[in-house]
């Protein structure tokens, strides 16, 4: 009796919201009266702040010989002007693992390590008297060799940190030899340099943060960034003071993509300003600092070496990394460790041995961007097959199902020392390439071929897997239903523009029968929400939603106990729908609001995956290029990405856009330069290949759905499968355009001059192999 | 991204702001669309003591055929030139390239007379105008000046321009039914050209070919001379002096001209 009463609860819920297209509640307010982001509070607490500029460093790698800033302090609306000897703080370490000797000061003092580096900071009645008073700031510098070249830094020819006596930040098994027998036994053995160029982030919120400290000794700070409660550690860490002392609260934030995970230096240094001066201190940096200053992704030079037979099968593959720290080791300096564990992807390949050493350069840091490590990993096993299977002669995708890890092998523990939860790779593959007609395509390829046109069509498989809830697994959850009906969610894993607001309310829903209009979903507040992991990796509803979901559950089971007494029946025969406990079949009741009224009326709950999930899926790019000038444009792009169990195909789809667009970008379009001086070409959005809605053709998604064990929604990430997936699917496809005039390799981005270049090197080595490596630094 | 301090006078008619052109000279910079200006301001690459806004001159606003001629007003919009009636008849190569420049809302402010006066050799309409062979008029208080496109720029963002004038008008023949193409190479949809060639009535026009939009002359000789178009546009990149930066390299920008040459030639002859 109990279990069909269930079960049919359960069908009535599945009927309701789980799984359908709610529209964002959130995006009325965004398209209308606009978010409320850092740089645009108004709290009269803030009354008077004062506003920071940052006087910064114009070149890559030099000696300070001279600050002076006495034309500064004297000008209009100055109020203070500090240099790093002013500050009475410990220079943090930014990455643990990091080599002694590379912290970074608060404010440069003896030298700059890269173009943008903070060296002086200004504080003025308004912003526009920062600008002016900055420029007054009088820095000399003794020039010395910029580091941008990755194995000139591993080199130490030229040592940013002298007392660290390397350029070596750390590394991930660097501590055993490569294994010279991995290959034995293979009938064919590639091997090849791979460039997996530098991005920026390019949110459109910059880095901003805002700082007050109150009578009580506790300090405020607004700050945008994507987990309140990291960074409130953070602050309170590099202040020297008791956590209990910080209160960080986020706004609306205008994006991070990894890049605003936790706090950066400057939001401390804000809050100290604002402790020095007495005053509020504000600051919002300009698109330009932004571009220097805020952590950029990937970075790595990767070289791949995969060995097999001629049937296809893979026997080896080696993976070995040099990746860039920029100068001030931070997270991208542990992201090398996530591509190691991803290194064999979906493949179940005998032998596999990977490392990785990360080095400090003259550029800025490198943080975690869309993927964080993972895409990095599949462009290197998913170029490896590749070439494996342009070596041996055979179809990419052939190769591929062939060596996928077989559906029945679940749990299934890789080489590289994960273990996937689920995985049915062949079938992903299957369905991508049933959905993209890949036969179809692979002819009209043959026939243009053929015909020798300048337009060419080039067809790129990936297939991935990825890791999503990561790192921290618990995420607290509170539900609480008010006397008037509404109820309030309280979640720490805050949002940056995934729409957590709609998502948790339709989890909150599911359970309480509560119309989503009622319910508030509240975040980012640390004395509010004192816990939380914020939404990073792909982790948000596999934790937090869970949690959210899992509290309301709680909450119904009280409200039903609590109504039992009240109406004087059985807890079993009680139902919970539309915002009402009912005795089932009858219209006796009470409604969840009248029970709040009673007595408070909150569940607080924790929710622990103990393990992260393993999404899959896979993706098939068409590209044409024009083989005179070289320009690749994406055509179609069909994806498979499978995250179980979708909550809302809205959000869900919105989420593989986004990343299906960053993933096509890095394959054609984008990629932070830096000239051999260390300075920055790609500083603006002029010259930064940062796409537009003109530059990517509609995207063709295709369902596949199957759920992890580890959460009672069976859900898995889905913010990042785009681009792990895309990237090498269209950097393939570039390649596969162009293959049958020689060409076995281009470098990301595939610009037009690369893809020109190396067809032209092609030719004119009689159509043998080779390639166009990119700028590798 | 907040501009040094400056002075601002938006004069009701042309009359003041050569009247400010003339007191003032190099320390004043005049702002039409300001869609180059203000970028290049708020970087502080840039630093006018005074800027002279004549963007709301509507006297500076028109299009009209004028004997062999299309006069149009410097202060006429991309947009204004992209639709415009007469251009389309007259000059369709000009609407088309207008086209091209931007994004909507570039163009909506952009002007005609102000994308020539900037002497960018990127940008597109310099380049167009330099293929059809017009002129472009100057005005002072000492009076006006007809200085044909071909010896209008002298490098890159400079031009014969004297401080105290004013790019009021440019003067097009109305090419009519002659065969005419133009083609932008770009990264990206709204992205200043690689390289781009313009096409009309057998002259070339090049864009960021060189310090100044430049014809090619030695592909137009060949036209003439009865050459192949395939053969007259391997010729097109003959003196030319291209930049090198992140999205090619001169050898590269060379190999697009005679690429792009040939296109814009088969189109506009063979259409």
């Amino acid at each position: 009796m109990t279990r069909h009463r269930h079960h049919a609860r359960d069908t009535l819920r599945a009927m309701s919201i789980m799984g359908t297209r709610v529209v964002r509640t959130e995006d009325p307010v965004f398209l209308s009266r606009g978010a409320t982001y850092t740089d645009d509070l108004t709290d009269e607490r803030l009354t008077g702040a004062l506003h920071l500029t940052f006087v910064r460093s114009p070149l890559a790698h030099a000696t300070i010989t001279a600050v002076d800033v006495e034309g500064a302090r004297n000008a209009p609306g100055v109020v203070d002007v500090v240099t790093g000897t002013d500050i009475d703080l410990v220079a943090p370490k930014l990455f643990a693992g990091a080599a002694d000797g590379m912290e970074r000061p608060w404010l440069a003092t003896d030298k700059v390590r890269f173009v943008g580096e903070p060296v002086a900071a200004v504080l003025t009645e308004d912003s526009y008297q920062g600008q002016d008073a900055a420029d007054l700031v009088e820095i000399d510098y003794d020039p010395l060799p910029a580091v941008v070249d990755l194995r000139a830094a591993a080199s130490d020819e030229v040592l940013l940190f002298e007392s660290a006596g390397t350029n070596t930040s750390n590394g991930f098994g660097l501590g055993k030899q490569f294994d010279e027998h991995l290959f034995d036994g293979c009938d064919v053995v590639v091997t090849r340099e791979i460039v997996n160029q530098r991005l920026a982030a390019a949110s459109l919120e910059t880095r901003a943060a805002t700082a007050v400290w109150g009578e009580d000794g506790r300090v405020t700070v607004w700050c945008s960034t994507q987990n309140a409660q990291a960074a409130r550690d953070a602050i309170a860490g590099w202040l020297g003071i008791d956590v209990a002392l910080v209160h960080v609260i986020t706004p609306d934030v205008g994006g991070g993509f990894g890049a605003k995970i936790g706090a950066d230096p400057e939001f401390a240094l804000v809050a100290w300003l604002a402790r020095r001066t007495g005053r509020p201190v504000r600051w919002s940096e300009t698109r330009s600092e932004n571009m220097t200053g805020m952590v950029h992704g990937r970075a790595q030079l990767q070289t791949v070496t995969i060995g097999g037979n001629r049937e296809g099968d893979v026997l080896a593959y080696r993976l070995d990394v040099l990746a860039d720290a920029g100068a001030y080791p931070r997270l991208g300096s542990l992201l090398p460790y996530f591509t190691r564990m991803m290194a064999p992807g979906v493949y179940d390949i005998p032998k596999v041995e990977s490392r990785a050493r990360v080095v400090v350069t003259t550029t800025t840091s490198t943080g975690a961007y869309r993927g964080a490590g993972r895409p990095e990993a599949t462009a290197a096993i998913e170029r490896a097959m590749d070439l494996f299977a342009a070596e041996i002669g055979l179809d990419p995708a052939e190769v591929r199902r062939r060596n996928v890890i077989d559906p029945g092998a679940f749990p299934f523990r890789t080489k590289g020392g994960a273990v996937y939860d689920t995985g049915e790779y062949a079938q992903a593959l299957d369905k991508v390439l049933d959905a993209s007609g890949y036969a179809a395509l692979r002819a009209e390829q043959a026939v243009r071929r053929e015909r020798g046109d300048v337009v060419q069509l080039g067809i790129g498989v990936s297939v991935f897997v990825e890791i999503t809830g990561g790192g921290a697994f618990a995420e607290d959850a509170s539900v609480q239903v008010h006397p008037d009906g509404t109820v309030t969610v309280l979640t720490g894993t805050s949002p940056h523009g995934q729409g957590h607001a709609t998502a948790w309310a339709m989890l909150a829903h599911s359970h309480l029968g509560i119309p989503i209009e009622k319910i508030t979903v509240r975040h980012g507040d640390t004395d509010l929400i004192p816990r939380g992991g914020g939404t990073m990796g792909s982790r948000s509803l596999q934790t937090g939603g869970v949690a959210v979901y899992q509290a309301a559950g709680e909450l119904v089971e009280v409200a039903k106990r609590r109504a039992a007494d009240l109406l004087e029946a059985d807890v079993d025969d009680l139902v919970v729908a539309d915002g009402a406990v009912t005795v089932v079949g009858t219209t006796t009741g009470v409604t969840l609001a009248e029970l709040a009224g009673r007595a408070e009326l909150k569940v607080d709950s924790v929710f622990d995956s103990g393990a992260p999930s393993f999404p899959f899926g896979a993706h098939v790019a068409v590209v044409e290029v024009d083989v005179e000038s070289g320009k690749a444009v994406v055509d179609r792009i069909v994806t498979v990405d499978d995250a179980g169990p979708i909550l809302n195909p809205l959000l869900a789809e919105g989420q593989r856009h986004g990343g299906i667009a960053q993933g096509i970008s890095q394959a054609l379009l984008e990629e932070v330069v830096y000239d051999a001086d260390g300075n920055p070409l790609t500083a603006t959005f002029v010259d930064y290949g940062f796409p537009s809605a003109a530059e990517l053709p509609s995207f063709t998604l295709v369902d596949m759905a199957t759920p992890t064990h580890l959460n009672p929604l069976g859900a898995k990430g889905i913010g990042e499968a785009g681009t792990i997936g895309a990237t090498p699917a269209v950097q393939s496809a570039v390649i596969d355009a162009v293959s049958h005039l020689g060409v076995r390799h281009i470098d990301m981005p595939a610009t037009p001059v690369r893809v020109w270049e190396a067809i032209n090197a092609a030719r004119g080595s009689g159509g043998a192999r080779v390639d166009t490596a990119g700028s590798a630094q | 991204m907040i501009p040094v301090g400056f002075a601002y006078e938006r004069p009701d008619a042309v009359e003041g702001a050569l009247e400010l052109l003339a007191e003032h000279g190099e320390d004043a910079t005049v702002l039409a669309g300001g869609h180059s200006l203000l970028p290049v301001m708020k970087l502080r690459l840039g630093t006018p003591e005074l800027i002279i806004d004549i963007g709301r001159l509507s006297e500076l606003s028109y299009v009209r055929v004028e004997g062999d001629e299309v006069a149009i007003g410097a202060g006429t919009r991309h947009h204004a030139v992209e639709t415009s009636d007469v251009v389309a008849a007259e000059v369709p190569l000009l609407a088309a390239v207008a086209r091209t420049v931007g994004d909507p809302q570039v163009r909506h402010r952009g002007t005609l007379g102000g994308s020539l006066a900037h002497a960018d050799p990127a940008s597109d309409l310099p380049a167009a105008v330099l293929a059809l062979g017009g002129t472009v008029v100057l005005r002072s208080l000492r009076g006006d000046r007809y200085v044909p496109i071909t010896a209008f720029y002298t490098g890159v963002f400079s031009s014969v321009r004297e401080p105290d004038e004013l790019v009021v008008e440019v003067r097009v023949p109305r090419t009519g039914g002659a065969g005419w193409a133009y083609e932008k190479f770009t990264r990206r949809a709204n992205d200043w050209a690689i390289v781009g060639v313009a096409v009309v009535d057998g002259r070339v026009g090049l864009v960021n070919m060189g310090s100044t939009p430049l014809r090619a002359s030695a592909t137009e000789a060949a036209l003439a001379e009865g050459a192949s178009i395939v053969d007259a546009a391997m010729l097109a990149d003959r003196d030319t002096d291209p930049p090198a930066d992140v999205a090619g390299t001169k050898e590269y920008r060379r190999h697009l001209a005679r690429v792009f040459a040939r296109r814009a030639l088969t189109t506009a002859i063979v259409a």
